[in-house]
């Protein structure tokens, strides 16, 4: 169970106009402008659900996730996972989720797979059963049999994404946070990727949170979706719900598009 | 504990895949630590009286250097940390159930040892071969082999813990040529990479040895040739214990004020 409620967050962003003069002047003299990332974002993700988060470049998805995570404090609001705050009890916290950042990468890189899947294990401290079990399944759900023994720099995008989420998944958590996790892969590697959380979420009830600008993910895998845009929430609700008020729309992108044109954002 | 080892186990493993780059090490190391010999040798036919040092201690402390070099040079720093705080890839070591401190602080002892231990051999074995008082000796009691072996363990882990700073201002800010550059200058001065802390002038002298960097290198070096020893050694030993605790709580305080506000850059 994931509860947020009036959670605020903000950043101080230097700007500068172009040129050398600026760049002199801001020697001495900086001008900050604070950024509202997240403004008063309330929700609720009762256990088992998958949830696609959406809006567009710069909105706070990522900001979210992070706070969820416990990697951001965030100045005003509450945040309740399981009982327990993010960014107060880090360590409890973080040993039942997983997460996926989709832009940064959690292999090593110099190694096999398998050593840092190993090293997960250990920064875990997965039991040796789980692990095997966990891995074999992993494995073979994301067909990772020929890849494991390879170094990590050695792998193509998807190749590594798969290796990502399957690093993710090692220690059994209840909750998967997933930033972009099918940026950049080509129609092969997503199809794989959606099987998979499909299928993790059918069978463990994993709670998944998804962040993404592919559409097609989102009807994939998520039956409600939230929408944020400058930092609110400015929808939640079901898929089908939103598709009605759109009759006209040919395709889902179309109707995003419209969304967030209709917000202004 | 078992986490924070495996770290470590992993970064020796990654470390010691580079053989061509131990090669060049061993090299250097060899061309370095024969050019300082032939130096201080002229200095010391020259005028023995004033030469603060016996001829075969500082011959130990330059080989011993050399070999361990690794352990002990506050300059030893993993890029890969700079990068995940300049770039953000620390989300992911804030998503482990670990203390972030101790995680960077393995991952380095494991660097280190993993560069030390592929470059020591060769450096010892062609060292004990020269002729005295130029190579390298066996320490001259076993009380100060076990001495040594005490102060080279604190001296180790005050660089580490030095280096650890390092990593943490990068937080604060954005870029590490300046503590960089500040590190290989200042630093290796008053640690006696340089020249050792004995050649000083007086008066600087007695204040650069009560620094924490003479904790990284000078104390081990010297005892182990008996050029510090007795109630000097155990004060030396002390002094080592005293700036390790100061700089592990200082780096703590700072990450845990870094991590309270940190922004966690693009995407």
């Amino acid at each position: 169970m994931i509860q947020v409620e009036n959670v605020s967050k903000s950043f101080r962003v230097a700007k500068r106009n172009a040129g050398l003069k600026e760049a002199v002047k801001s020697l001495w003299y900086r001008k900050y402008e604070v950024v509202q990332a997240l403004d008063r974002i309330s929700f609720l993700i009762p256990e088992g659900e998958m949830v696609g988060y959406i809006g567009p470049n710069g909105a706070g998805k990522s900001s979210t996730i992070k706070i969820l995570s416990g990697i951001l404090t965030p100045e005003e609001g509450l945040v309740s996972i399981n009982g327990r705050i993010p960014w107060k009890q880090r360590k409890e916290h973080v040993r039942e989720i997983g997460v996926v950042f989709g832009q940064r990468t959690q292999l090593w890189w110099d190694v096999p797979v398998i050593d840092s899947f190993c090293l997960l294990k250990d920064i875990y401290a997965v039991p040796n059963i789980e692990f095997n079990n966990n891995l074999e399944e992993l494995t073979a759900l994301l067909h990772l049999e020929e890849i494991l023994r390879t170094p990590a720099r050695q792998l193509s995008l998807g190749q590594r994404m798969r290796c990502e989420i399957a690093a993710s998944l090692l220690h059994s958590p209840k909750i998967l946070f997933l930033d972009e996790p099918t940026i950049g892969l080509d129609a092969v590697s997503k199809l794989a990727v959606r099987d998979f959380i499909l299928k993790l979420n059918e069978a463990k009830k994993t709670t998944v949170l998804l962040t993404t600008h592919d559409m097609q993910d989102i009807e994939a895998l998520a039956k409600r979706i939230i929408l944020i845009g400058k930092g609110r929430i400015l929808l939640d609700g079901s898929l089908s719900e939103l598709k009605e008020q759109f009759p006209n729309r040919e395709s889902l992108d179309e109707m995003i598009a419209s969304l967030y044109r209709r917000y202004q954002i | 504990m078992q986490k924070y080892i495996s770290l470590l186990r992993m970064k020796f493993i990654a470390g010691i895949q580079y053989r061509a780059a131990a090669f060049a090490g061993i090299l250097t190391q060899y061309a370095w630590g024969g050019m300082e010999i032939l130096i201080y040798r002229c200095f010391y036919l020259e005028n023995q009286t004033d030469f603060p040092m016996q001829m075969q201690a500082l011959s130990n402390y330059v080989w011993l250097q050399q070999g361990l070099l690794a352990l002990f040079m506050a300059w030893i720093l993993e890029n890969d940390i700079f990068e995940m705080i300049t770039h953000g890839n620390v989300a992911y070591e804030l998503c482990r159930p670990c203390d972030l401190y101790n995680m960077w602080i393995f991952r380095n002892m494991g660097v280190r040892l993993s560069r030390a231990a592929l470059r020591c051999l060769p450096v010892f074995v062609v060292a004990a071969l020269l002729p005295a008082p130029y190579g390298l000796k066996l320490p001259p009691t076993p009380g100060s082999a076990g001495l040594f072996l005490l102060s080279a363990i604190l001296g180790f882990l005050n660089a580490v813990a030095f280096s650890m700073l390092i990593y943490v201002s990068t937080f604060y800010t954005f870029s590490i040529q300046g503590t960089r550059a500040f590190c290989l200058a200042v630093v290796d001065l008053l640690s006696g990479k340089v020249i050792p802390i004995p050649f000083l002038p007086d008066g600087i002298r007695q204040i650069v040895e009560l620094l924490p960097f003479a904790s990284m290198q000078n104390a081990p070096l010297r005892i182990y040739g008996g050029d510090i020893a007795g109630p000097q050694a155990a004060q030396a030993i002390l002094l080592q214990c005293f700036w390790l605790a100061a700089m592990i709580l200082a780096g703590r305080i700072l990450l845990r004020k870094a991590l309270s506000r940190i922004v966690v850059q693009g995407g």
